[in-house]
């Protein structure tokens, strides 16, 4: 394909693709650790009250303020998840379970109780995002990257997951030892001063955000896959939380290109006409590479399980 | 009854907190209704190796992690050499229960050490070679050396004990605390980790540790704490470990032969 056709066309949804898969596996190989995992799903859900609460307030029908209802949205779910899982001393996968039902219908509620029920809130838009619909028009090829007034023409969520990407990546960096201390050994971290009570929630609070901008950009259903699948997978390769962490990015990136290539093209090679939902076929793609280290990988056995060596 | 507990915390005058390594007073923890730790006073003599014993569920666990800030109490206050323990970290070393973590985690025996030099290292420090070459002294010295490249759910119980061990030995501290270091432990680990206590003893370094086996008391400590949700005695072995004391913390609990058994054995 030719740089004419590539940049405008398939640069900046295989850009906002990858970045999103990255800014999602980057905590989700912490969340996983620390048995965490489902906050992506309770996130997806609990964010329908917030944009209906934006909604209601702004009456319109704009991405800035459904956004900070949203990520508004997902803190209280977090902060009350917290709560739950310390005051009530319960699981956290139980803690997720009540508030994000709760929350959910809550939203439902508020859709069918106001007259926002009227509004077209796409929920196939919702699950699957619009992926191949950021495109870049104002770009002629590759000479655009280069060009201000093209680049001013960027569809508005490639710099926003952008530098939420950045965010997360800067908040792994600089937390790396308490997060890797806290996870593996939460006494242990207490007794040097790592203040884990306050980190756990700064890592949920930080996955929400990823998760609220990749929504945004992708829709839900990269969220929840990109929270697990590379992340897990990532662990079966190695016995190194540093190797997990690289892995987990390779299977990030692998799944947003293959994904995006593969719903563009794949039925055309198979002989069908459409194309597919590129963000159903990354969660697919991340899903079978999961498969594929879950049978192959040198890692998998956990250690002690019967049957092991 | 928690209430008085509270007052009674309030009501202990603040000279008569000391420079001893560890110095506990009217602490109450509770974790629902019912105290698992009722206004303890504790006070650990520095340089000598001190045993918490007591029944199951009696508190053991529950007065170390209150001691260490893990567990919040409801009243009480705790001192670590006349200082409160927020400003003393780096003079504590803690081995958590084995059980209490996931050792499917993704690390080798050496990084699990290298998280004892966290104190060192700070935020963002980079890991250098004598980094590295303390943390493999730390696991000669618990003979798990050649295991510095294995991953952590690789081991037996007893080297998962001694790698806790030696990421406490990295933090070089003067206190240091431990929570069964023998249990469920083979008997080469069990004589590994007493003889590096020892030798730690010997370097004037404070070692408190919960005990279970009541057989090695004599053996391996010199002072011994006993609780039962409140305490119930402290002191020398000699004087406080007593058919009488065992008696009164482990009740019925504890059957008439073992304690003529331990009587004769301390003659």
């Amino acid at each position: 394909m030719s740089g004419e056709e590539f940049v405008p066309l398939s640069l900046t949804p295989l850009l906002i693709g990858t970045f999103a898969a990255i800014a999602c596996a980057l905590p989700g190989n912490f969340l996983v650790l620390r048995k965490q995992a489902l906050i992506g799903d309770a996130i997806s859900h609990v964010v329908l009250p917030g944009i209906v609460v934006a909604f209601l307030l702004t009456g319109a029908i704009s991405t800035w303020p459904m956004m900070l209802g949203a990520a508004g949205a997902a803190v209280v779910a977090v902060i009350m998840i917290e709560a739950i899982r310390r005051l009530g001393q319960i699981e956290s996968g139980a803690a997720m379970g009540v508030v994000f039902t709760t929350m959910f219908a809550a939203g439902v509620l508020l859709l069918e109780q106001t007259d926002t029920s009227t509004v077209h809130l796409d929920v196939e838009h919702a699950l699957y995002g619009n992926l191949e619909s950021l495109i870049w028009l104002d770009a002629v090829g590759w000479a655009s990257v280069w060009d201000i007034q093209a680049l001013a023409g960027l569809p508005p969520e490639l710099p926003r997951i952008a530098l939420t990407l950045a965010g997360v990546c800067l908040f792994t960096w600089l937390f790396w030892r308490p997060l890797k201390i806290s996870t593996f050994d939460e006494g242990f971290a207490r007794t040097i001063g790592i203040r884990t009570g306050a980190l756990g929630m700064a890592l949920v609070i930080v996955a929400a955000i990823a998760a609220v901008a990749a929504f945004d950009a992708v829709g839900s259903i990269i969220v929840i896959a990109m929270f697990i699948c590379p992340p897990a997978a990532a662990r079966m390769m190695t016995n190194r939380l540093e190797t997990q962490i690289a892995w987990s990015i390779v299977f990030a990136v692998i799944s947003a290109v293959a994904g995006y290539v593969l719903a563009g093209y794949g039925p055309l090679w198979l002989g069908a006409v459409d194309a597919v939902s590129a963000a159903g076929m990354i969660a697919t793609v991340s899903g079978l590479i999961l498969a594929c280290t879950a049978i192959w990988g040198p890692c998998r056995t956990r250690t002690g399980a019967p049957g092991s060596t | 009854m928690l209430e008085l507990a509270a007052d009674q915390g309030v009501s202990i005058p603040e000279d008569s907190l000391d420079d001893s390594p560890l110095a506990i007073r009217g602490l109450t923890v509770s974790y629902g209704q019912k105290p698992a730790v009722f206004s303890v006073d504790m006070t650990v003599q520095p340089g000598a190796m001190t045993a918490i014993i007591g029944p199951n569920g009696a508190g053991k666990s529950t007065l170390l992690k209150a001691a260490l800030g893990i567990v919040s109490p409801l009243s009480g206050q705790v001192t670590v050499f006349g200082k409160p323990l927020d400003k003393q970290r780096e003079r504590i070393a803690y081995v958590p229960q084995r059980a209490s973590v996931d050792w499917d985690f993704p690390a080798r025996v050496i990084d699990v050490v290298l998280m004892g030099l966290s104190g060192q290292l700070g935020l963002l420090g980079r890991v250098r070679f004598r980094h590295i070459s303390r943390a493999m002294d730390c696991l000669h010295r618990v003979g798990m050396r050649d295991f510095a490249d294995r991953q952590i759910g690789q081991l037996s119980g007893g080297q998962q004990q001694r790698v806790f061990l030696a990421r406490a030995l990295a933090q070089d501290a003067e206190l240091y605390l431990l929570d069964e270091p023998f249990a469920g432990v083979d008997a080469a680990t069990e004589k590994a980790i007493i003889a590096v206590l020892k030798d730690l003893k010997t370097a004037g370094k404070t070692v408190v540790a919960v005990h279970h086996d009541l057989a090695t008391i004599t053996d391996y400590f010199d002072h011994v704490f006993l609780i039962n949700t409140r305490k119930v005695a402290e002191g020398p072995v000699a004087e406080a470990f007593t058919a009488e004391t065992l008696q009164s913390a482990y009740g019925g609990r504890l059957a008439t032969a073992q304690i003529d058994q331990i009587s004769r054995a301390l003659g």
